[in-house]
This record gives structure tokens, sequence and C-alpha cells, in this order.
């Protein structure tokens, strides 16, 4: 069977939304067992305690990226119809610093405060409030900041077609530079708990 | 919350990278199947407009952002809203198997209930503004759009690192 399965219509819509469910679950259950379901795991990276976040988002991306193309190359996946986020650059910038803020603030992101409601963690499902207020405040004001937020527009763009590069060159280099990353990651941590 | 005594046969959490590859094989299934990857954020908005057409009917229709979300059917017929269910039960789920569930505000030692829940509504308000502006969060983009190596999703996982160090240092007595 050559995916993707629902767009190529082996499967049904219908069994796409069983199918949610079951991701679901394991990207809930995974995300338990990283850790996840605890705001001071999730934000001790920023205080050079506990690297987990940076590991575990590093190896789901590059497991996820060097598993796709290994697909599309044995021809089990059609690559070209996989679905690439818009790249809208200065509001994409702007929320992901938005996001970072209220990350460390906050202790969670979307998909990790659920996981800490569900680990009967208060906080978290206080948090998910105010993501609920903060989506309602932005559609307020979706109308003035609308050329902000559609600005910097480059399409369906990709690092490989930015860059000039195969995308297999392109997922060799994030592996490098996440091993990088894991590395400097080890080295800050053991100056940062030197003495305590 | 710190305990004097941790109960010693609590399983301890995985391996990042363990976590990391089940999280990678996770995401390659989902991509498999559906042709696109996990979200997080979407459900929330979904959520958001369903909320606001139930209390205000008209404002809800007359709002060109959420009147998007409510032009894509019922909720229940959603799939980034029934796969944030999953995310619940999955999370709840291995909670209950490691037996860390437990009813709890999480904090620092230095910071009070109250002010840990403010913080906590604050937090959330930006990343839900900031999930809006960056079109997904940490999972939409960061992790689905970062595997299909989209350009934006690489800036914003740049840009929510800075933005995290950026203001880690001023919410310091939070966690520590």
């Amino acid at each position: 069977m050559n995916g993707p399965l629902v767009p190529n219509e082996i499967l049904t819509p219908e069994i796409g939304l069983v199918f949610a469910l079951v991701a679901g679950l394991l990207f809930g259950f995974f995300l338990e067992r990283a850790g996840f379901g605890s705001a001071r795991k999730l934000t001790a990276m920023f205080y050079f305690r506990d690297f987990a976040l940076l590991r575990v988002m590093f190896t789901a991306v590059v497991v996820g990226a060097v598993g796709l193309l290994l697909l599309g190359a044995v021809g089990r996946i059609d690559l070209s119809m996989l679905a690439i986020p818009g790249t809208y650059l200065w509001p994409q910038a702007l929320g992901g610093l938005l996001i970072g803020l209220g990350f460390v603030v906050g202790g969670y992101c979307p998909g990790t405060a659920a996981v800490g409601a569900a680990s009967g963690k208060l906080d978290a499902l206080v948090f998910m409030i105010g993501i609920i207020l903060g989506i309602l405040g932005f559609a307020e004001i979706y109308p003035v900041i609308y050329d902000f937020a559609w600005s910097g527009g480059m399409g369906h763009e990709t690092l490989p077609g930015l860059f000039g590069l195969p995308s297999w060159v392109i997922a060799m280099l994030i592996a490098g530079m996440a091993l990088g990353l894991f590395w400097l990651a080890a080295v800050a941590q053991k100056f940062a708990t030197k003495g305590t | 919350m710190e305990r004097d005594n941790p109960p010693a046969e609590k399983p301890a959490y995985w391996s990042a990278y363990v976590a990391g590859l089940a999280i990678g094989l996770t995401l390659i299934l989902t991509y498999y199947v559906m042709g696109h990857g996990v979200g997080a954020s979407g459900a929330y908005t979904q959520l958001a407009a369903r909320m606001l057409e139930t209390e205000a009917p008209e404002h809800a229709q007359t709002n060109i952002y959420l009147r998007r979300y409510l032009e894509l059917g019922p909720l229940s017929q959603s799939w980034i809203v029934i796969e944030m269910l999953g995310v619940l039960l999955g999370g709840f789920l291995g909670a209950l198997t490691a037996r860390r569930f437990q009813f709890q505000i999480e904090r620092g030692p230095k910071i009070g209930e109250v002010d840990r829940l403010l913080f906590a509504l604050g937090g959330g308000i930006s990343v839900g503004f900031g999930s809006r502006l960056a079109q997904g969060c940490t999972s939409g983009q960061a992790l689905s759009g970062g595997a299909v190596l989209a350009v934006g999703s690489w800036l914003f996982t740049l840009a929510f690192f800075l933005g995290g160090y950026m203001f880690a240092w001023l919410v310091r007595r939070e966690w520590q």
C-alpha cells in the first residue's frame, strides 16, 4: 500500500478519523513518558538543568525527516503529496517568540498542556483556558493585524528548495546539528549543575 | 510539587532519545496514513470558534477569522479535534500506568499557588495568540513542519527557543 493512504483513497476519510484517535493516543502517551506532562521538566532546559525538551524534539524531527525520505526513496510514500506548512516569515518569527515566552511563563505548549491536564495538573488546565482566550483575542484584532499576519510569504518553501540542496543532504545536516546541540547541552548542563 | 520522600517504585521517565524515537515514528505513521502530521493548536481554535458561536452567535458569524473554522463542520468530524482527544486519553493512560496521576498545581518552591495559576493563564494567552500568528505550535510547526523541512517551521523552532531563553531569567523564581 502506497502512502499517503487517505489522500490516495486507499483508506476512507472516516477511517482517517478513527486513526486520529490512535495517532493522538500514541502522541499523548509518548509525550507523557518523555516527562512532558510536567511544566518543570519542560522548562528545565531554559535554566540549563535538563535538556529533555531539546533531545526529544530534535530526535523526533530527525527520525521523522529521515524516515519519510527513506519511505519516499523506496516508493512507499509519495512525498509530493505531503502537506508542507506555508511559510510567512514575520508572523512565524513573532509567533515563535510569543510561544517561547508563553512556554517559560506558563510551563507548557498546546499539546503538552493537554498531557499535563490529563496527568492531574490544575496549572495545565488553566494554561489551556489561557490558550482559548489568546485565540479569541487574536480573532478580535485579526482585521487590524491582517497585513502583518500574512507578511513575508514564501509559499510552501522547503529548506532543500531554499538552499538548492538535495533533501537527504539537508536531513543529514540537521541530524549533525542535532548531535552538536546534544553535545553542547551536555556541556552546559554539566557547568550549570556544578556545585549544586 | 516537591515531595520529601518520592515513592521509590514510581517508574522513571523514558530516555529522551527513546521518547523522541517513539514520537518520530508516530509522526511518520501519521504522514503515511493522512499525508499531514500531528497538531494541537488547531483543535483549540475550533473549540474557541464553537464557544464564541454558543455565547455570541452573531458575533461569531461576523468574525472573519473564526468564521472559517465554523465552516469546517462539527467538532466530532474534525481530524485534529479527535486527535487531541486521543492526546488527552493517551496522556491520562500514560500518567495512570506510570502511577504519576496526581491532582496538583505544579510549581517551584518559591511561588504561591495563586501566582502560579496566574502565570499559567498569562503564558497560555501568549501561546494561544502566538499559535494563530505562527499558524501552528510546537506540534504542527516544530515537529510536523520540521520533519518535512518547511522553511517557516524551522524559523518558528528557532524563534521558539530564542523566546524561551530571552524571557526565562525573568520568571526563574517560578520554577527554581
